[in-house]
């Protein structure tokens, strides 16, 4: 059941010019950010051959294209999660699923899978970029994999975000504004100084970024792991409370 | 007959607003059940709770015996929803609306061709399967309404409304569809054409702010409609007295078009004294019929009351 909304989720998406369409812009401006570093590293690349510990070409390219994606990506996913439950409300298609014979977590759960397959999709088209560079050379698999994996967990993470603030009102624009602020404000809540030593550990550990940077580098710890798994269940589990919630409005 | 829908105790508050207060009925197959009612009455409401939108503040449901609320996925799996506005998913075309219904109501992966076929066939829609839903008239997208509410032949249908901006001849067909969906169905509709619930329903229900004012079968409704009171058309008239003089008649008054008006008791009607007379004593008979009430008069009798009863109270 799950499957089958998820399967009728990604059908709309595809079917509306704005997938297209951030698809190709996200392409667009992440290859040219690719062409960019692959032209630093070329300029570079004479003197790294001299250095004894010289970052190799995962670092200089796959590690900035992954850092930048995930801020545009921040900027976009937002776009795509708006319309997710508060179209339905906005078109009373949402009541087809109530009086359907299914629960309201397959509901939720459909529409997250739909809307991660489809960035799954951005994903791999990003990972291609770093990948055609097989053809002239070799890269690290370690941490290209390290990279990808905590770009699909960052990506997962602003989903779930995304689609809770779809449950909370009809207007998608009003969702996509919100997500958007909440996603930058975890991602720059780490930006304070003087604070005191406990409150700069919270709020660094609450931070978005300091969970993915590790990763860049290539380093997987379990901590930032269990950091996305937390942030993706509570706001999976926050919206299916929500739309429960909907059928004892008052 | 079996029992596909009971209801008992029914509440509903908006806030300290009762939307539906203490409805009761049941719904038995092969009953097409008319629910009518001023705007703002609870219709829509009581059909949203019945379906699964909503929960109720008390009171429980029974959907052909399973509790909607304990077991809302076993219950939802014997009822087919049209809401007042069709769910519809505009970028679909029919046949893949139809089929994303049929995988979402579980029907099985065999049966599921044959199930969106005899949807579109009964509904009138084979012509239109490959096209956008968001390209058809607003009656093709009732119909698409109705196919999803009946694609798994569920035991309870509930239509919110279901003939709303369609036009005459579309009305009609929609009507056929339902009055054939009856005998193997049972169905509540929701409307406030009320012609449309004499031509279609086997029962009647009148909501008024949020209470069951009148339940009964449309056959009680037609003795219901039986007035107290003949209209006579006589060429002649003789003396009004002389009328008030025949057994049973308790009143006797003329009316504008020169007919006469004779009310009587319920259980002595003088029709054929009435008849009688006035071919021995050559008063001339042009007309003699009973004088019914319309369902709109008793829609206005019933709904037009004091609303001195609708007291708020807070939500328990």
């Amino acid at each position: 059941m799950i499957f089958t909304i998820a399967a009728r989720e990604l059908k709309s998406l595809f079917l509306s010019p704005l997938a297209w369409a951030i698809l190709a812009v996200v392409q667009l401006i992440l290859a040219y950010i690719f062409l960019v570093s692959v032209d630093q590293f070329l300029e570079v690349q004479p003197r790294l051959v001299g250095m004894a510990d010289a970052p190799g070409v995962t670092d200089i390219i796959a590690a900035p294209l992954f850092g930048t994606a995930a801020v545009v990506l921040l900027l976009v996913a937002p776009l795509l999660t708006m319309r997710l439950v508060s179209e339905e409300h906005r078109n009373r298609t949402l009541s087809l699923l109530l009086s359907a014979p299914v629960s309201m977590t397959e509901i939720i759960l459909g529409k997250y899978l739909g809307i991660l397959l489809f960035l799954l999709v951005m994903l791999g088209m990003l990972a291609l970029m770093p990948l055609s560079l097989l053809v002239g050379g070799s890269l690290d698999f370690g941490k290209l994999g390290a990279g990808l994996l905590g770009l699909g967990l960052l990506l997962a993470a602003f989903a779930a975000a995304g689609l809770f603030m779809s449950t909370l009102t009809t207007q998608p624009t009003v969702a996509a504004i919100s997500t958007f602020g909440l996603l930058l404000l975890l991602w720059i809540i780490d930006w304070t100084s003087g604070a005191r030593a406990e409150v700069s550990g919270i709020l660094s550990y609450m931070s978005l970024t300091r969970h993915y940077e590790p990763m860049l580098k290539g380093m997987i710890n379990s901590v930032d792991i269990a950091y996305y798994l937390l942030f993706i269940i509570t706001f999976l589990v926050l919206s299916v409370r929500r739309l429960d919630a909907e059928r004892l409005q008052h | 007959m079996e029992t596909l829908i009971s209801v008992e105790h029914l509440y509903r508050y908006y806030g300290a607003t009762c939307a539906v207060r203490d409805v009761n009925f049941e719904l038995r197959k092969g009953q097409v059940l008319g629910f009518l009612g001023p705007n703002g009455a609870g219709k829509s409401t009581t059909m949203q709770i019945l379906s699964g939108n909503l929960a109720p503040s008390a009171g429980r449901v029974m959907i052909n015996g399973i509790d909607l609320l304990d077991q809302p996925k076993r219950a939802k799996a014997e009822l087919g929803y049209l809401p007042e506005q069709p769910p519809l998913y505009r970028e679909l075309t029919v046949d893949e609306y139809l089929w994303f219904c049929a995988r979402l109501n579980r029907i099985p992966r065999q049966r599921r061709t044959a199930a969106v076929a005899t949807a579109k066939q009964r509904c009138g829609l084979s012509e239109v399967g490959a096209r956008l839903i968001g390209n058809l008239s607003k009656g093709y997208q009732q119909r698409v309404g109705i196919a999803q509410a009946i694609i798994h032949t569920p035991k309870v249908v509930i239509l919110d409304e279901p003939t709303v901006g369609l036009d005459p001849i579309q009305i009609r067909e929609i009507r056929n569809l339902i009055r054939e969906l009856g005998q193997e169905h049972g169905i509540i509709l929701s409307t406030h054409i009320l012609p449309e619930v004499q031509a279609i329903c086997t029962d009647v229900q009148i909501i008024h702010q949020g209470t069951l004012v009148f339940a009964d079968s449309i056959a009680g409704l037609d003795a219901r409609m039986h007035g107290t009171h003949l209209l006579v058309g006589l060429r002649q008239p003789p003396a009004l007295s002389e009328l008030q003089a025949l057994p049973g008649v308790d009143s006797v008054e003329t009316l504008d078009d020169g007919r006469l008006r004779v009310g009587y008791s319920i259980d002595h009607n003088p029709a054929e004294a009435l008849a009688a007379h006035a071919a021995m004593h050559g008063w001339g008979l042009y007309e003699l019929s009973p004088e019914r009430m319309s369902l709109e008069q008793i829609f206005v009798e019933l709904t037009c009351k004091e609303p001195g009863a609708a007291t708020h109270e807070a939500a328990a």
